[in-house]
């Protein structure tokens, strides 16, 4: 019974989003990048360097939306690295996107270390504190939940919006979307294929590195290391899982966060008899589950992991 | 700006790019350690000191290299049949808790019988691992890239769950680690006194036989089929599905090996931090190899020099040591781009 | 169809001295010409004559190494496609680029609006789209997916992507290969209305009969080159045949003879639904030795189909195979090549070779596993080399050498090493499946020679064609595939173009079916 109450709390579903939201940022980030074709597997390690250069930003100094921007640009910088690689040179995704990850996590560590050389204990900045929307977050269990956030998880709701409507609303959407199914549609309407990819990589990117940032400036006040622990591998998931549609990967992000939030509380309530570490598997594992229920339906963008030459047949 | 696929390279070109991607790798870390405060010619010297520089350095470096050789060649394999296999360190781990499971007392046996049957146990729980995304990817048509990447934190909450629950040392003062192995499963020492073990030996043996693998025998042909064209092997009756199961097999198998012998040649027990990423580590071994198994043990000594010899540095220098995988990485990056100018070429127009 | 009878016209586009490397082939030879407005220039040559480069770099898709493309008096800049399009050029390719998971509305509107724009007007789009395909008899559901269209609706969407551009060129790259008779005539219809509101159209096409029918001009292409110029109502076939093979390539030449034992048979064989054309329906097929069977139908209508059955690559999911009296009841690719039969797929490059490796592993892709390439699991890479320099000699492969990549090599080359794979140790039965697509003249007669050789000595050969008069040339009996149906076969030269035409529509089949695709 205990383990049903959790449900009814409201600090539960206050969890849950708190942890959707970078999952929803960086979910969204990866659906634009494969939307457009590319697969991009940089996402983990742009997380950490998203989430370093916005908490540095404001530890320095900064203003606290100055540290999302400076969050999002580094996500910018490594995802025309990524874009650069895999698009006009035609890498392998698969072992670029490692490359990627690999070096924007190592290029953070070293810039914290060259930074902070002294430090033992990571320190902390002032975060985004929680805004009550008026009215809203009233509503009894749901309004505090998902009302009674910070803004950066606002700007998540808005960031899912947004990209819905770009998507399937405008011009550029349609582009994205042409080019992720058949870039020589595009080619052939007088779009540039590599530009097209490469912009909304770079722009994937920002939101999964805002994503990172999320939790080192609203999650949490301190950048310590392997903060991100395979959220970036996550949304990967999510992405298939919602069928690269913006409403579905939303809904998917907060099932999931349900999820990792009742794990958590229902260690409490198991007391110890369970190893806490079943709990903590079981994200992953439902990932794969997840995965594995949904693999064989979805319709893959057309072109994704192909890489586009100009006039090839 | 199109690609345009180049005769044949010849033997200077197939050196020159790589070697240009060594020498922009170098360049760049060079502008991080001017960042960091310090002279690139000072680091490098002391990299270099610090990997080659004395017997002890030498002999760090080909012990690091080991589980190194082991996960590259895992990567190599699975990598030519485009089995994107990014879970070696998860079965590491496999290897790892096998080893400790067969190891600690569990089975009496002299040396010559124990060491190789833990060998094989170990493999098969590393294969078997690899097996499951495997069969969702053919049977499903899930990632394995996902799977192998979330397997990886799963294991290794596994192993933490193994650490403090039935493999936890009871005199190990409540840490979380494991017994030690007992001494009829422990890899000798290569030479008396010294950190290096036979451990070495069987990881460039793994590499010759794989090599043979790759080149002369009719799976390895099948690998290279279906690595490179799937559609057209299937047509030309390659059983697609069942040579990525041996591929799976074969390189779940090899990354085991780095558990096996980094419990049974180096530490002596299992903990947290046995792996500090050598599965993510050999995914650039086995890049910077050209996923040939015979590279991979030079480019794993490679790798593995500096990172020891970063280590060294980062006491004396002051520049921190992450700078090592800070190059590894970029090297990853310089090298895929330097092959594929080995075979293609840019024009503008 | 020009009112106006040329001469006196505005000139629309004027290519001057377009010349164009790709390594050592010249693929474009400094090529001019001029076209005027309300004018149709048929652009005629064989496979690899040059016509596909010449229009990707009228379009910008590629960049000349010298010349000048000028639209309506102004030089457009080289590798913009853009400029292109702005300048009133549309194109239809070959391929068409179409988004399949996308409305008929925004393939058609992809590109027309600012990118920066904040929202996509669909309400004038859609407006646009009707208004169009109302003047030019072009009937099309907006708000289709593409995936759900047929081939020839396919078509009018690519053209209604250059009219809702305003496009006053239109160019046509083999417009008619995937079409019914029955839709070229609909095609042919709705290229007049375009003419006669002012619209010049480049009609390229390697078909005498369909330049003779739609062009006021025709220049013929051969090795990058135009070889002639003449105006469509001064020539005839015989002259443009001439102008566009230039030194007659001998046609092998069919001598009759009778048909032996079955060899492979298949009774009332269908085949599960998948991507990409229509599944067999219970189809009943007897192959016999020394008899070449055409198969003549719109691509899409089951071909695919039947070719992975017989190259085993697909199972029947119900139905019987047998051969030569024996049922197999387990089939694949290797029980195929067990049963001797050599396969010649339609795709050298997606399914015929693998690209990044060399020559020698190529050949023996079928075979490693007999003990004549290996034993007890080592490859015998001797014998392999061997195999492979025979095959170089045998079938005059130009290459550098047996390890050289398979991705250097020409399509033809590609070509010749399939056939020598599939044709190595006298297979008994030959699926050819579009063997001569993309190949040029010398190519295609040396593929057609080695078929008919293939057949004389008493193969039973499945010729799958998109190219009737292919078909028609080579095959003992032809059989039309509709929706995937078999009709009756009929002997050579019982049926006329017009009447396969309509089968292939699939009129006259057993059952009646009357509804074209």
């Amino acid at each position: 019974m205990e383990a049903f109450d959790i449900l009814l709390t409201t600090s539960f579903w206050v969890a849950a989003i708190r942890i959707a939201s970078p999952l929803i940022f960086a979910t969204m980030g990866e659906l634009i990048c494969e939307r457009a074709g590319v697969l991009n597997l940089g996402i983990e390690g742009i997380m950490t360097a998203g989430a370093f250069a916005g908490w540095i930003t404001v530890y320095a100094g900064g203003d606290l939306w100055l540290g999302v921007a400076v969050a999002a640009l580094t996500g910018v910088v490594f995802g025309l690295l990524h874009g650069f690689l895999t698009v006009p040179l035609g890498l392998s995704q698969h072992v670029t996107g490692i490359g990627i990850t690999l070096l924007a996590t190592s290029l953070t560590y070293f810039t914290y270390r060259v930074s902070l050389p002294e430090v033992t204990s990571p320190p902390k900045i002032e975060p985004f504190q929680p805004f009550a929307i008026p009215g809203l977050s009233d509503i009894p269990l749901i309004g505090p939940a998902l009302f009674n956030q910070t803004p950066l998880t606002y700007l998540a709701y808005v960031t899912v919006a947004l990209v819905a409507w770009v998507l399937y609303r405008t011009p550029v959407g349609i582009a994205v979307r042409a080019v992720g199914e058949n870039p020589s549609a595009v080619e052939a309407q007088g779009i540039s294929v590599t530009a097209m990819r490469m912009g909304a990589v770079a722009v994937g990117s920002a939101l999964m590195a805002v994503g990172g940032a999320f939790l080192t400036m609203s999650a949490f006040n301190s950048f310590f290391f392997e903060m991100i622990n395979g959220r970036g591998w996550i949304c990967i998931a999510l992405v298939v899982f919602g069928s690269w549609r913006p409403g579905k990967a939303l809904i998917g992000a907060i099932l999931f966060a349900a999820f990792d939030a009742y794990q958590v509380r229902l260690q409490q309530v198991t007391g110890g008899v369970i190893p806490y570490q079943i709990f903590l598997m079981m994200p992953y594992v439902l990932s794969i589950l997840a995965l594995i229920v949904v693999a064989r339906r979805a319709t893959y963008p057309k072109a994704l992991m192909v890489p586009y030459q100009k006039g090839e047949r | 700006m199109r690609l345009e696929p180049k005769p044949t390279p010849g033997l200077a070109t197939t050196l020159l790019y790589p070697a240009g991607a060594i020498l922009a790798t170098i360049v760049i870390a060079s502008l991080l350690v001017l960042i960091a405060g310090a002279s690139p010619f000072n680091v490098f010297w002391l990299v270099a000191k610090g990997a080659a520089g004395s017997q002890f350095a030498l002999l760090e470096t080909l012990t690091r290299a080991t589980p190194l050789i082991f996960t590259g060649l895992a990567v190599a394999v699975a990598f030519r049949a485009k089995l994107w296999n990014i879970g070696a360190e998860a079965q590491l781990y496999i290897g790892a808790v096998v080893t400790v499971v067969l190891g600690t007392g569990a089975v009496a046996m002299p040396t010559p019988a124990l060491i190789p049957l833990i060998m094989i146990c170990a493999m098969l729980a590393g294969a078997l691992l690899l097996l499951g995304p495997a069969v969702l990817k053919v049977r499903f048509g899930v990632d394995e890239v996902v799977t192998t990447l979330l397997l990886n934190f799963i294991v290794i909450l596994f192993v933490s769950m193994l650490l403090e629950g039935v493999l936890k040392d009871p005199m190990g003062l409540g840490w979380p680690q494991s017994k030690r192995v007992i001494a009829d499963a422990q890899l000798p020492r290569l030479i008396q006194g010294k950190r290096l073990h036979f451990g070495f030996v069987i990881a460039v043996a793994s590499a010759v036989v794989m090599w043979v693998v790759m080149k002369k025998t009719t799976l390895g042909y099948e690998m290279r089929a279906v690595g490179n064209n799937a559609e057209a092997a299937r047509f030309a009756g390659i059983p697609v599905n069942r040579v990525l199961m041996k591929t799976a097999l074969l390189s779940g198998g090899l990354a085991a090996l780095a558990g096996f012998s980094e419990v049974a040649g180096l530490k002596g027990n299992l903990t947290l931090d046995l792996s500090p990423g050598f599965g993510y580590t050999g995914i650039v071994v086995a890049m910077l190899a050209m996923l040939n198994p015979l590279g991979v043990v030079a480019s794993a000594i490679f790798v593995a020099g500096i990172f020891v010899g970063a280590d060294a540095m980062s006491r004396s220098a002051g520049v921190p040591s992450y700078i090592a995988q800070v190059m590894v990485a970029t090297a990853l990056l310089t090298m895929v781009t330097a092959i594929m100018l080995t075979r293609y070429r840019i024009r503008w127009k | 169809m020009n009112a106006e009878g040329g001469g006196e016209a505005e000139t629309v586009l004027r290519l001057s001295n377009i010349t164009k490397r790709f390594g050592p082939l010249t693929a474009s030879d400094s090529v001019s010409f001029d076209l005027k407005r309300g004018e149709v220039i048929a652009l005629l040559g064989e496979n690899g004559a040059g016509k596909t480069t010449l229009m990707n770099i009228l379009f910008g898709h590629y960049v000349a190494d010298e010349g000048t493309v000028e639209a309506f008096g102004k030089t457009l800049p080289p590798g913009e496609p853009h400029a292109a399009l702005a300048a009133g050029i549309g194109m239809v390719h070959q391929h068409f680029t179409l988004a399949d998971q996308m409305t008929v509305l925004e393939n058609i509107a992809l590109g027309t609006q600012s990118l920066f724009a904040p929202r996509f007007d669909r309400g004038r789009a859609l407006a646009r789209i009707e208004e169009l395909s109302r003047d030019f008899g072009l009937e099309i559901r907006a708000d289709a997916l593409i995936s759900d269209l047929s081939v020839g609706e396919r078509q009018r969407v690519e053209i209604l992507k250059a009219l809702y551009r305003d496009a006053r060129v239109l160019i046509l790259d083999e417009p008619t290969a995937v079409l019914t008779p029955l839709e070229t005539e609909a095609l042919f219809a709705t290229l007049r209305k375009l003419v006669a509101t002012g619209l010049s159209i480049i009609f390229i096409s390697h078909k005498l009969n369909e330049v003779m029918a739609v062009s006021d001009r025709v220049l013929v292409l051969r090795s990058g080159r135009i070889s002639g110029e003449r105006r469509t109502a001064d020539t005839d076939r015989g002259e443009l045949a001439a102008l566009m093979v230039g030194e007659t390539i001998k046609e092998p030449e069919v001598v009759e003879h009778s048909p032996g034992d079955t060899v492979i048979e298949l009774v009332a064989v269908s085949t599960a639904g998948r991507a990409g054309g229509a599944p067999l329906d219970a189809i009943d097929l007897a192959l016999r030795e020394g008899e070449i069977t055409g198969l003549a139908g719109v691509s899409g209508n089951g071909q695919a189909a039947l070719a992975s059955l017989i190259a085993g690559t697909t199972k029947p999911e119900s139905g019987t195979i047998r051969i030569r009296d024996e049922i197999v009841s387990d089939w694949s690719a290797r029980a195929a090549l067990a049963h001797r039969i050599g396969r010649i797929p339609e795709d050298r490059h997606a399914t015929g070779m693998i690209g990044d490796m060399s020559v020698t592993e190529n050949v023996i892709s079928e075979a490693y596993r007999s003990p004549r390439f290996s034993r007890a699991g080592l490859l015998d890479w001797k014998s392999a080399e061997q195999f492979a320099e025979t095959i170089i000699r045998d079938y005059d492969v130009k290459c550098p050498s047996p390890n050289a990549r398979v991705r250097l090599l020409s399509g033809g080359n590609m070509q010749k090493l399939i056939l020598g794979r599939a044709f190595d140790g006298e297979p008994q039965v030959i699926l050819a499946n579009q063997p001569t697509r993309g190949l040029d003249v010398g190519a295609v007669a040396y593929v057609h020679t080695k078929l008919l050789e293939a057949r004389n000595r008493g193969a039973a050969v499945l010729l799958i064609s998109e190219d009737l008069d292919e078909v028609l040339a080579l095959a003992d009996r032809v059989i039309v595939i509709s929706k995937g149906r078999l009709s009756p076969p009929s002997k050579r030269g019982e049926l006329s173009v017009r009447e396969i035409g309509e089968r292939m529509a699939g009129h006259g089949f057993a059952d009646g079916v009357t509804d074209a695709a």
